[in-house]
């Protein structure tokens, strides 16, 4: 979402009343109803004093309105560095950066999030780390007087996720790409 | 009086493995001086955090898969990344005190065979320093005091925030790493926003704003003319020492300043060598430096 999107008028069509009240029951974003817009998490945001796109305070406000699809769809949700100063600063309890994430969760389950992320989980289920540890770096631990690198165990990892949201819709994704 | 050291479960995420050995080698070493015992993992999965964004449900299988395999260890954590320690903290917490959720996450871990119980704790080394080994017992390992230094230190956000699941220091004034440099003999500078956010979380979604709070930063850390900057963190450290020749070709600003991990600063105290401590997996020059800490040395 650009700076303008974030400004193009309100529909009442492109509201979902509802919306808040489902946040309200999600763990991190229970106490969203209290914000009562005091802008403490933007003034204090280490990301907001960098880019004129994101503003927490505007996200916390389009979440409270119900701007269910502009806000799932916005790109600046990305951005939050979660250093958790909004959580910790909120005169309200607000936990901001919870509120964000539980956004950031809902995005994700319709595909919407950035690639990085897809790596990540792709190299969780497979090895165990997040990021794909050179075979080279492993080898050098020994000459480096390191003890052996732990493994990852991918069969009880996919195990243990099973039935999570996120991963069956991955692995729908990846069944119709494969047809 | 000193505390006795524990013997602790050493995670090590997936960063420091994965390009911050420096971080691991001096760690090892300073703890196995301070007789702190290590065993390793005897499996490993990510600590969550990076799939948090995407996914809460698979962070929490993902830490309390961890949790459950140090409670079969009869062992509690410790960490060198903040953000393994954080989220590692903040699952078991949550786990511990909500029953719906923990029987939701074991029904889950059932699967491979583990239980989240919640008897073990997880503490990042910085918290294992100043409450299980003690500030006196890291006094009398320093036999090389480095007290011609002057530095800075970052702390990085998920060793101090959020507050209500890690809550060891203050969030706005932190006092642990300092008090740990100046144990070192070193002199700990204030500057400006010392609490503020490296910036790594951003790259690769912004780099832009990463390496614009990178900047700020390194210009804070020279503005008082700190000889090295101290990070306790795999992410920050990454952030600083891959980017500072970056953003000062950027800018076209010099800083200079060397990134060096608490354990390598402390390792120097305690008589061991730059060698022994990977300073040659640095990236930013440290000659400068270690040739102060010599010529200091001699003085004295």
């Amino acid at each position: 979402m650009s700076e303008a999107a974030a400004k193009e008028p309100i529909r009442a069509s492109e509201i979902d009343p509802k919306f808040k009240y489902e946040l309200s029951k999600m763990h991190g974003s229970e106490k969203l109803l209290k914000c009562f817009q005091c802008g403490t998490c933007t003034s204090d945001c280490p990301v907001a004093r960098y880019t004129d796109n994101y503003r927490p305070r505007q996200i916390i406000r389009m979440a409270q309105l119900g701007l269910k699809e502009r806000v799932l769809k916005s790109d600046t949700l990305w951005l939050c560095a979660a250093c958790f100063t909004c959580t910790d600063r909120c005169p309200q309890d607000v936990e901001v950066a919870s509120v964000i994430r539980v956004l950031r969760n809902l995005a994700a389950d319709r595909g919407c999030f950035p690639q990085v992320f897809r790596d990540q989980v792709g190299s969780v289920l497979e090895s165990g780390y997040a990021y794909k540890i050179p075979e080279l770096r492993v080898k050098k631990r020994e000459t480096q007087g390191l003890p052996p690198l732990p493994k990852g165990n991918a069969e009880s990892l996919r195990k243990s996720l099973k039935g999570v949201k996120f991963i069956e819709n991955a692995d729908k994704k990846g069944e119709q790409t494969a047809k | 009086m000193n505390k006795l050291p524990s013997k602790y479960l050493i995670f090590l995420g997936c960063a420091i493995p994965y390009r911050v050995s420096a971080y691991e080698i001096s760690a090892r070493k300073i703890l196995a001086k301070l007789g702190v015992e290590l065993a390793e993992m005897p499996e490993f999965n990510c600590c969550g955090l990076p799939l948090d964004p995407v996914s809460h449900e698979i962070m929490l299988i993902l830490a309390a898969r961890t949790l459950a395999l140090a409670e079969q260890q009869g062992l509690n954590i410790l960490t060198l990344c903040p953000g393994c320690g954080g989220t590692l903290k903040k699952v078991n917490k949550i786990l511990k005190a909500d029953k719906v959720l923990r029987e939701q996450i074991n029904g889950h871990l059932k699967e491979s065979g583990l239980e989240f119980k919640g008897t073990i704790e997880a503490k990042h080394i910085l918290q294992v320093l100043k409450e299980d080994v003690g500030l006196d017992s890291i006094k009398s390992s320093v036999v090389k005091p480095l007290s011609m230094l002057k530095v800075a230190e970052h702390n990085g956000c998920h060793i101090l925030r959020p507050k209500e699941y890690i809550g060891f220091d203050d969030p706005e004034d932190p006092q642990t790493l300092k008090m740990l440099i100046e144990a070192t003999g070193a002199e700990c500078l204030d500057y400006v926003d010392e609490t503020e956010c490296c910036g790594a979380p951003s790259v690769g979604v912004s780099d832009k704003v990463a390496l614009a709070l990178a900047r700020d930063k390194l210009s804070h850390v020279k503005q008082v003319n700190a000889q090295a900057l101290i990070t306790i963190c795999p992410f920050c450290h990454i952030m600083f020492d891959t980017n500072e020749v970056r953003i000062e070709r950027m800018y076209n600003e010099a800083y200079g300043v060397p990134i060096i991990h608490y354990p390598q600063l402390l390792g120097l105290a305690m008589g061991m060598t730059p060698e022994e401590l990977a300073f040659n997996e640095l990236r930013v020059d440290t000659s400068k430096l270690l040739k102060a800490i010599s010529e200091g040395a001699k003085q004295v």
